[in-house]
């Protein structure tokens, strides 16, 4: 595809790879990187070959934390004006499915990264982690926020005044990961977990990340709402057609994506 | 390399020994530390298919070595700081570990031999739980190990009350893995080591890996660790070689890769 300097991306079988790129400083997210994940995003997003975005990290981790030289010299104020954390915004508001496959370290910053993936598969020795606290600074780019979303006040307050790692089986007993796989497979589980999501009818999926978000962040009256017209615009689609005939003619779908 | 263990690799074993002889190869800080770091040594190189601790002189190891220890010591502390990072230094090692009980292994000199995947015993061995006798719990992983090998109830046995364990008594609980007569332990301990370090060592590994989960994992899950542990070991060129050996009837030549 394009061509970035600190990731690489393919798409292969309905699956939009993003492989983190810096292996020699265990990935560390600079704010190239981020810009490049969230151009690749939204790339994969306005895609037609692409119904699931996969994140990865290449080498020994996922990724190590955030590039602590790019920030050691900051100020309040450079900081405000650099606004860093809108690419970080935008990563929210990617429509399809993305997987995070994570392996070795995701501290910090790639813990954040890690977050704003809707689903994680974990190598058995992956650790998790916000660091933060050690250097005087806390989670800039949502950790405090997703974290305490995912696990509650209660864990959450512990691993960020701590800076605790978090295990694999951890993470997983929490509900932060969806599985922990034999590190040798990790990518090969990833995918094959992926295929079952890209193999679903798109528009499902799509409505069905968009509800469930607006849940995390809304009453139940408004989440039934919103919910109540994703589930009334599938009946316009041709795969909701499709499916329910299949369903009554005991045939498996032909799912079109429209 | 380390101050308290020598490191000797012999072919692809990693020979590990504690080096404290004049107080039988008792803990202190610096052994604690030790071992670890050899543990963690051997297991980083791909050379080692396995990795055997000993002891030199007489003992294997007459476990935490009193000096140094006193009503001040908080004993939480020194577990946390220097037995647990050791224990779980071997506990997460892919390559199977042998201990070669030369001696007396006693307290935690035990819980260290308990923390291995084989353990050899010289005729001359024995085990003894020594704890209970200082109005101490066996630690660093013992009361973990110990049931698992020898059950429940002759745990509790051993631990409670305390009794010197002699090598033959040791084998016929299922403590050891075989003995060695005492003339020729190191030749027999080393036969057994090279017969393993000519195995498949990452399906050795995978065993390792998926007995340990058995204990706390339920029959679903596991049997999808089985598949995934089949999966990787059907990958290596170990498998493709047996294989090939069963199918030209001929003796596999594994590498451990």
């Amino acid at each position: 595809m394009s061509n970035y300097e600190f990731i690489e991306t393919r798409a292969e079988g309905g699956i939009g790879f993003i492989e983190l790129n810096r292996p020699k400083v265990l990935n560390a997210l600079n704010r190239g990187m981020i810009s490049e994940i969230l151009a690749a995003m939204e790339d994969y997003d306005r895609s037609e070959e692409v119904q699931v975005i996969m994140l990865s990290g290449k080498g020994r981790c996922f990724a190590a934390g955030a590039d602590i030289d790019e920030m050691a010299n900051a100020d309040s104020i450079s900081i405000e004006m650099l606004n860093q954390f809108t690419d970080w915004d935008r990563l929210a508001w990617i429509k399809k499915p993305i997987i995070g496959a994570i392996h070795g370290f995701a501290l910090g910053g790639a813990f954040e990264l890690a977050l704003c993936c809707d689903l994680l598969i974990a190598a058995e020795d992956a650790e998790f982690g916000f660091p933060e606290v050690n250097l005087g600074i806390m989670p800039g780019a949502g950790g405090t926020v997703r974290l305490t979303k995912l696990a509650g006040k209660t864990k959450a307050m512990e691993w960020l005044f701590t800076g605790k790692r978090i295990k694999a089986a951890e993470a997983l007993h929490y509900g932060i990961i969806n599985k922990a796989v034999s590190k040798e497979l990790l990518l090969e589980e990833a995918v094959r977990f992926a295929k079952k999501i890209a193999a679903q009818p798109p528009l499902s999926i799509r409505f069905i990340k968009e509800s469930v978000l607006k849940a995390i962040d809304s009453s139940i009256y408004e989440g039934m709402q919103y919910e109540r017209k994703n589930f009334s615009m599938l009946f316009s689609s041709q795969d909701q057609k499709e499916g329910m005939r299949a369903f009554i003619e005991k045939r498996k779908p032909d799912f079109s994506g429209r | 390399m380390f101050e308290t263990v020598t490191y000797e690799v012999r072919g692809n074993t990693a020979w590990l020994t504690l080096n404290r002889p004049e107080k039988l190869n008792a803990f202190n800080a610096q052994l604690n530390k030790d071992v670890q770091k050899a543990v963690k040594e051997a297991s980083k190189d791909p050379n080692i298919r396995v990795i055997v601790l000993t002891g030199a002189g007489r003992a294997f190891c007459s476990g935490q070595d009193l000096e140094g220890v006193d009503e001040q010591t908080d004993l939480g502390d020194v577990l946390r700081t220097l037995y647990n990072p050791m224990v779980l230094e071997i506990e997460k090692c892919e390559k199977p570990t042998i201990a070669a009980v030369n001696g007396v292994a006693a307290g935690a000199g035990m819980s260290l031999a308990l923390a291995c995947d084989f353990r050899i015993a010289s005729e001359k061995a024995s085990f003894l739980q020594a704890f209970i006798h200082v109005g101490l719990i066996p630690d660093a992983g013992n009361l973990y190990f110990l049931p698992r090998l020898v059950g429940h109830a002759k745990a509790l046995e051993l631990a409670v009350l305390g009794e010197k364990i002699p090598a033959e008594e040791a084998l016929r609980l299922g403590l050891v893995t075989r003995l060695a007569s005492a003339d020729h332990f190191l030749e027999e301990t080393a036969a057994f080591a090279e017969r393993l370090a000519s195995m498949p060592t990452k399906a050795i590994g995978l065993i390792k890996r998926n007995l340990k989960a058995s204990w706390h994992e339920n029959l679903e899950e596991f049997l999808e660790r089985d598949a995934q542990g089949q999966r990787i070991a059907g990958q290596t060129e170990d498998h493709r070689e047996g294989v090939e050996a069963f199918l030209s009837k001929r003796k596999p030549v594994f590498r451990g890769e």
